[in-house]
């Protein structure tokens, strides 16, 4: 799993990524209430608004941290967005995403870094 | 880390110490959380929730004039108030614009008790160091702290501490000694629940806060949770959902229009106000409901079924207690009838939203049976 410094996470297996908000950015935006996550199809460039998590208090947008097509977004958060809380790193999933070039991650923080960027703000 | 531009109240530490996540808001480094706000918000409907509104203005306005120079700046009769009642109202401008809205009583022989929003309220005493004529004097209490218990627990909790408490009514007050100290005390709150706000000395403030958060029917809440919780009860957020350029009628506030003050038309803004009254606002505060897709907030356009848009959200949100989005915003009279279908427009998607009544939570207020 990598990161980014604005608390997303990639997991690659082979050319499609599963992108998510890291456990910090959930736990700092507290009761998630509503997330809307792309549909199939869209092509989304890395930096790109892709989806939009909100909290009781306000709306965030979430950065895709790869380029590519989006081939599914996880329907479950339209019922179920408290699933970001409880399980952000896994089930609480955004949306999988086919990447254009695999290499896209490596400029992205393993979990020591992200670790490290943490420890930094 | 605290931002070196806010100030803090004199219960900063003990915010701290209980873990909450610090924000700014009116100048005041203040607590938005302190184990979430979904279990805050349910927390004070359910039981008791303990909230540092110290950042807010306290103070008082005594002398031989005191009332007949605060009221002409507000549309209520302060004359007829009873001593011991406080009564909601509105600091107007010349333009009948709401300044700041606030709870001003008489706890005391001594004038008028005033609370006043925190971010105005440098400007309030500005304007009434100013404004206020004849024998009448403004006296910053800034050596205070105000803190709020509310929830269906507050007055058993309360009543423990000072029996007296439970005989209070909605809006009574008084100043009495409450926790050894000098205090003023006011059956009320700002989130449709029955409630105190209880004024302490700044020196006191710490000990009387650990003091009722020692009941287990307690816990502090946040000011994320008090958005909620007041946005439920339909109350406005000055600066929000009204502000120097809304009206009282605009605001849907006409119950803070005193009829002897109508009559009398003496106060500011009198004759836009008692015009608005005879032939309707240009626009007027609505509740909505949210029938589909993201929350609206403050700033989402309001449209017509033609996709006209016709008016904006002032401040909207997912309720906790009805499991569905709200909001309040401003539309012209014609499209405020309850039940109309309207759009909100949240990121460019048309959402269907319908006009409803507030408050959108039913108040519990405790009001004595008349005697």
């Amino acid at each position: 799993m990598h990161f980014t410094k604005d608390h997303e996470w990639v997991r690659l297996d082979g050319d499609v990524a599963t992108v998510g908000i890291s456990k910090h950015a959930a736990d700092q935006l507290g009761d998630v209430v509503f997330v809307e996550t792309p549909e199939a199809g869209k092509t989304v460039g890395k930096g790109d608004s892709f989806a939009v998590v909100e909290s009781v208090k306000a709306a965030s947008d979430v950065y895709a941290p790869v380029s590519g097509e989006v081939i599914e977004g996880n329907v479950v958060l339209a019922t179920a967005p408290e699933t970001v809380n409880a399980d952000p790193e896994g089930e609480g999933w955004f949306a999988k995403i086919k990447v254009s070039d695999a290499g896209q991650i490596d400029g992205l923080m393993d979990r020591a870094a992200y670790d490290a960027f943490l420890a930094s703000l | 880390m605290t931002d070196d531009t806010l100030k803090t109240t004199v219960l900063n530490a003990a915010h701290r110490a209980l873990g909450a996540r610090m924000v700014g808001f009116g100048g005041y480094d203040m607590p938005v959380q302190y184990e979430g706000v979904l279990a805050e918000h349910r927390w004070t409907r359910e039981h008791a929730g303990l909230f540092d509104v110290s950042h807010m203005g306290q103070c008082k306005i005594t002398g031989a004039d005191a009332i007949a120079q605060f009221q002409r700046f507000v549309p209520g009769d302060y004359q007829v108030l009873k001593s011991g009642r406080q009564k909601y109202s509105l600091l107007l401008n010349e333009d009948g614009g709401i300044i700041d809205d606030l709870m001003a009583g008489k706890p005391d022989h001594d004038g008028l008790f005033v609370v006043v929003n925190a971010g105005n309220k440098d400007e309030d005493f500005a304007f009434w160091s100013e404004h206020l004529s004849g024998d009448a004097k403004l006296t910053v209490l800034d050596d205070r702290a105000l803190i709020a218990i509310q929830g269906p627990e507050a007055a058993e909790v309360m009543a423990k501490h000072e029996p007296v408490l439970a005989e209070f009514g909605f809006m009574d007050c008084a100043r009495l000694m409450l926790f050894g100290v000098d205090c003023y005390v006011s059956r009320s709150g700002y989130t449709g629940e029955d409630g105190y706000e209880i004024s302490v000395p700044a020196a006191d403030a710490e000990r009387v806060w650990n003091t009722i958060l020692e009941d287990a029917r307690v816990k502090p809440i946040g000011l994320g949770a008090r958005d909620s919780l007041r946005l439920e009860a339909g109350l406005p957020l000055h600066g929000h959902d009204i502000d120097p350029t809304t009206s009282p009628v605009e605001g849907a506030l006409t119950f803070a229009l005193s009829k002897s003050r109508k009559e009398a038309a003496d106060f500011n803004g009198a004759a836009r106000i008692l015009k608005e009254l005879a032939e309707g606002p240009s626009r007027v505060r609505i509740g909505l409901s949210v029938k589909e897709g993201a929350p609206a907030r403050e700033g989402a356009e309001i449209a017509d079924l033609d996709g006209n848009v016709i008016g904006t959200v002032t401040s909207g949100g997912p309720s906790p207690t009805l499991g569905r989005n709200i909001a309040m915003g401003y539309v012209p009279p014609a499209h405020a009838a309850l039940g109309t279908e309207l759009k909100v427009i949240v990121r460019g998607k048309a959402a269907a939203a319908e006009v409803i009544d507030m408050p959108f939570v039913a108040q519990r207020y405790f009001r004595k049976p008349k005697a």
